[in-house]
């Protein structure tokens, strides 16, 4: 599966003017709150018109105003998964979750509602209406019923932006199972770097409507130029596998032969994990450090420097653990000399890796 | 009824088929055009809208004048509606379109209020699962409406109910075609030792138009539960 997009859309202070491509998997749109990203995801599901502009799921166009081509959202079999949930609040869960698969052609329906059901943990709430739900149920049944519809892609429109972090942290794991038991692909929209660091196969990085970074996450995420959010919200992902967990409350991974040492985390020994670390939680040395408390000592070479306008300066570090950013003052790049190709080390505080942060590859 | 005499008896059993029927007719175009009015941005809307409320504004006698213009034996649509077997001059079927016409824009903005009430946005979200407009308006606009529609439905009744001055100007005032309950008050009014008759017909519109006024506002009620559930 690809989605491609092709968007040229004027609004009064910004325009909108994107290209780019999703392969199978979660494809984060991610940036700023008026970046354009729900603008791109309404003008996939059909629920805006642009201007100009080609919108294809593998070879099925949904858009196309070169052909004046504009398939109308009920033809075009995506599920959507919005903030506010939308359920319908006349209906029971059950007939909520019933109402999209009623619509879909009996071949596509590919997911069994029980199964579903089972997955999103929603059997007990069948019988309630909308209004008796919590947050966090609402945004399960939301993607039960967006699943059964049979889509071809998902959108989620920043499914979990208006639940506070404990049902975040709930909701998060279905949308990892979804990525990794569903065949649907995902079009996921959201400004938190922890959702990106968690479920992106792919990310499209927007700022004032237009894609300034785009590919696998590890790669955009790991690009000192790219920081849609801001320098202060930069942060790499690197892949891992459990090690063990210690009886001291830590949790050993292995980074590519680099042990990494984060507060316990709930993954069996054995099973491949994703984390971010955030560059400002990054410390960096010429010389390896000693009498240190930080655990995680990564050595490295620096591949790129960028420094703005401000007192900070982004690097990327090339370490055998992958590429990771670290943020630190343009005053320490001058004293500690650091160029593209110095060799140093990166500290990294165990206890500043966020449990939010770590998810499954 | 024994506290009825038949000729009030007469009045009441009219005004309830006028009114009956003045509703269940008026109930599908007022769906219709609160739907348009409330949802679509189309030229003439502000006409549109003048035009529905102008019964509510007009003096009821204008209307009633307008509608003999109209509809009457001799006017060109009347003349027409007359060679199809359809008569409304000086028959129970005109004071049905007189009361109709005088209760249309209670029905409409009943049911338009409720139809702004409903979140345009759960509409797109059953467009995106797969449903058509009208699918749409079926499954998710209409059972959210219900109430208000219902609301509107009895508002429009008890209007209908009540209707005295377009009634009585298009169709006068003919026992057992045309009498309603109003004309026959007037009626008895006019006649020495008519009082104990106007009398007990008013006691049957006032407990009408309490009866519906009640209903509406606990289907109101019902309404701002079922749209705010989400």
């Amino acid at each position: 599966m690809t989605l491609s997009v092709t968007l040229h859309h004027p609004f009064a202070g910004f325009t909108l003017d994107v290209s780019f491509t999703a392969p199978s998997g979660v494809t984060v749109l991610f940036g700023r709150s008026g970046s354009g990203k729900t603008t791109i995801a309404n003008a996939v599901a059909g629920l805006l018109r642009p201007q100009k502009g080609r919108v294809a799921v593998d070879d099925r166009v949904l858009v196309d105003s070169e052909r004046g081509l504009w398939l109308p959202p009920h033809r075009r079999r995506l599920g959507y998964v919005f903030q506010e949930g939308r359920l319908f609040p006349h209906l029971t869960v059950r007939q909520n979750l019933a109402y999209g698969r009623w619509f879909a052609p009996n071949g596509a329906r590919k997911e069994r509602p029980d199964h579903v059901i089972e997955m999103l943990g929603i059997g007990h709430l069948l019988d309630r209406r909308p209004g008796a739900l919590s947050g966090g149920e609402k945004q399960r049944v939301a993607i039960g019923r967006a699943l059964l519809s049979a889509p071809r892609l998902i959108i989620a429109d920043e499914p979990l932006a208006a639940l506070d972090e404990a049902r975040k942290a709930e909701i998060l794991p279905y949308f990892e199972r979804l990525r990794d038991d569903v065949e649907t692909p995902i079009l996921y929209v959201s400004h938190s770097a922890a959702e990106v660091a968690r479920l992106a196969t792919t990310v499209i990085a927007l700022e004032n409507g237009r894609v300034v970074g785009q590919g696998p996450a590890e790669q955009v995420l790991g690009d000192p130029t790219i920081t849609p959010l801001g320098a202060r919200s930069a942060g790499a992902l690197l892949t891992a596998i459990v090690a063990a967990h210690h009886d001291d409350g830590l949790t050993e991974l292995d980074a590519h032969g680099c042990p990494l040492f984060l507060p316990k985390i709930d993954k069996a020994p054995g099973s491949q994990t994703r984390i971010r670390i955030a560059a400002h939680d990054v410390i960096l040395s010429r010389t390896r450090p000693e009498g240190l408390s930080a655990l995680n000592i990564l050595p490295g070479t620096v591949r790129e420097v960028r420094a703005g306008d401000g007192p900070g300066a982004i690097l990327s570090i090339d370490t055998p653990a992958g590429p990771i950013l670290a943020r630190v003052t343009r005053r320490s790049v001058t004293a500690l000399g650091l160029l593209p190709g110095s060799p140093c080390h990166a500290v990294i505080k165990t206890v500043a890796i966020a449990p939010e942060d770590v998810g499954g590859a | 009824m024994g506290w009825l005499g038949p000729e009030e008896w007469q009045a009441v059993a009219l005004s309830l088929r006028v009114a009956l029927w003045a509703t269940a007719c008026s109930l599908p175009p007022g769906i219709f055009v609160a739907y348009a009015l409330a949802r679509w941005r189309f030229p003439g809307r502000e006409v549109v809208n003048g035009l529905v409320h102008l019964p509510l504004i007009l003096p009821p006698v204008v209307t009633g004048y307008l509608l003999l213009l109209t509809f009457g034996t001799r006017a060109p649509v009347g003349a027409f509606l007359q060679d199809i077997g359809i008569t409304f001059a000086f028959r129970w079927t005109g004071a049905a379109l007189a009361a109709g016409i005088m209760a249309f824009p209670l029905m409409v903005r009943a049911i338009r209020l409720s139809i702004e009430a409903v979140d345009p946005k759960l509409e797109q979200a059953a467009a995106t699962m797969g449903a058509s407009a009208p699918w749409v308006f079926l499954t998710v606009t209409l059972p959210m409406i219900l109430p208000g529609v219902l609301a509107g439905a009895i508002l429009a009744f008890a209007k209908a109910m009540g209707e005295f001055g377009a009634t009585i100007t298009f169709v006068s005032n003919i026992p057992g075609q045309t009498r309603t309950v109003p004309s026959a008050i007037y009626a008895f009014l006019q006649v020495p030792g008519g009082e104990g008759a106007a009398l007990r017909l008013v006691v049957v519109s006032v407990a009408v138009a309490m009866a519906a006024i009640l209903m509406s506002e606990v289907m109101a009620r019902r309404l701002a539960k079922r749209v705010g559930g989400a």
